[in-house]
């Protein structure tokens, strides 16, 4: 299947949960939160969360700003 | 300053300075710097991840959480739309309802633009946030954010980061003065002697970064930034002398003595 992560139309694997494509993406860990086709997913969700075809994903962290 | 705390929503601080997290020359000075600072509230910015190198280390492994009040804001939005999914956001991500609500209107000058900011307040309001929203110094788009239900307003001394000082002393006045919610001057502090006059003016608070990160020794700036910031609370609460046009001697005027010849 393919999704837009982040911008970017990617293709992935099927069957994939988003704690599954957070970890494909080198993430897992790490302090991320998933805002999937404009609806944010809460972190207790990510282990059975599909990622669908054609989704719209935004992946964020925390970054220095003012 | 004990009892003189700082009251945003249901949070309280005894530090009046609120410190970002950007430019700074290392994550060492930046630490090093919010510790001289004495703040007690750090800004962040939300961004994607970088899908080419999501490995290494975070903003937050810098951050001591049990020190310091983490404050993500909206920086980048141009849209209430783009403002109140990033605010969500962050809220997954931080665990935390405190947003900066940011809807800048242009790149050049980083004003925030009103109508946007105005909408996305209200969505966040009514979605749980304590919303610190960034403004102009505009007394009346302060006042429609207070009845939005904003826990505070923040007006700017001047634009982001260009370190001009309180252009507009008398917006800044009337924006207090009128508030009933704390005022906290945002963005343009450039020196001590800036942060000292806002806070004369009797704003509740002010938050800054490139005042201090882009210093020439950060960490020097931060600890005279929290300095200002208290001895400019201290003097707004004195309450300074009046003004006057001339001279008023502090000496006696009289049983002055004279020499030998006069009376």
């Amino acid at each position: 299947m393919k999704a837009t992560i982040n911008g970017r139309l990617r293709e992935l694997p099927d069957e994939l949960t988003l704690a599954r494509l957070i970890e494909l993406l080198g993430s897992a860990g790490k302090s991320v939160a998933v805002a999937q086709n404009d609806r944010v997913i809460r972190r207790t969700e990510y282990e059975t969360q599909p990622v669908r075809d054609g989704d719209c994903l935004e992946i964020i962290e925390a970054v220095a700003g003012g | 300053m004990g009892a003189d705390r700082l009251q945003i929503g249901k949070y309280e601080f005894d530090s009046r300075l609120i410190v970002g997290t950007g430019k700074y020359p290392s994550m060492e000075v930046m630490r090093a710097a919010h510790a001289a600072s004495g703040a007690e509230v750090v800004t962040v910015a939300i961004r994607r991840i970088n899908l080419d190198d999501a490995h290494g280390g975070t903003l937050l492994d810098y951050i001591d959480r049990s020190r310091y009040t983490i404050l993500p804001n909206t920086a980048g939005c141009y849209s209430a739309k783009e403002a109140v999914l990033t605010a969500q956001l962050a809220r997954e991500l931080l665990e935390t309802d405190l947003i900066k609500l940011e809807v800048i209107g242009d790149a050049q000058t980083l004003h925030p633009d009103p109508r946007e900011t105005l909408a996305a307040a209200e969505q966040l309001v009514n979605d749980g946030f304590t919303v610190l929203p960034y403004i102009g110094d505009d007394p009346i788009a302060c006042k429609q954010l207070e009845k939005l239900g904003c826990a505070a307003v923040m007006p700017l001394a001047a634009p982001i980061g260009s370190g001009l000082g309180v252009c507009n002393p008398y917006s800044i006045r009337i924006i207090k003065e009128r508030a009933c919610v704390p005022v906290i001057v945002d963005a343009g502090v450039g020196t001590a002697s800036d942060a000292a006059i806002a806070m004369e003016l009797g704003v509740d608070a002010l938050l800054m970064n490139t005042g201090i990160a882009k210093a020439r020794d950060p960490v020097l700036m931060a600890s005279a930034m929290k300095h200002a910031v208290i001895a400019g609370r201290q003097a707004f609460l004195a309450g300074r002398m009046e003004k006057r046009l001339y001279a008023s001697g502090s000496s006696p005027m009289k049983d002055l003595i004279s020499t030998a010849g006069q009376s």
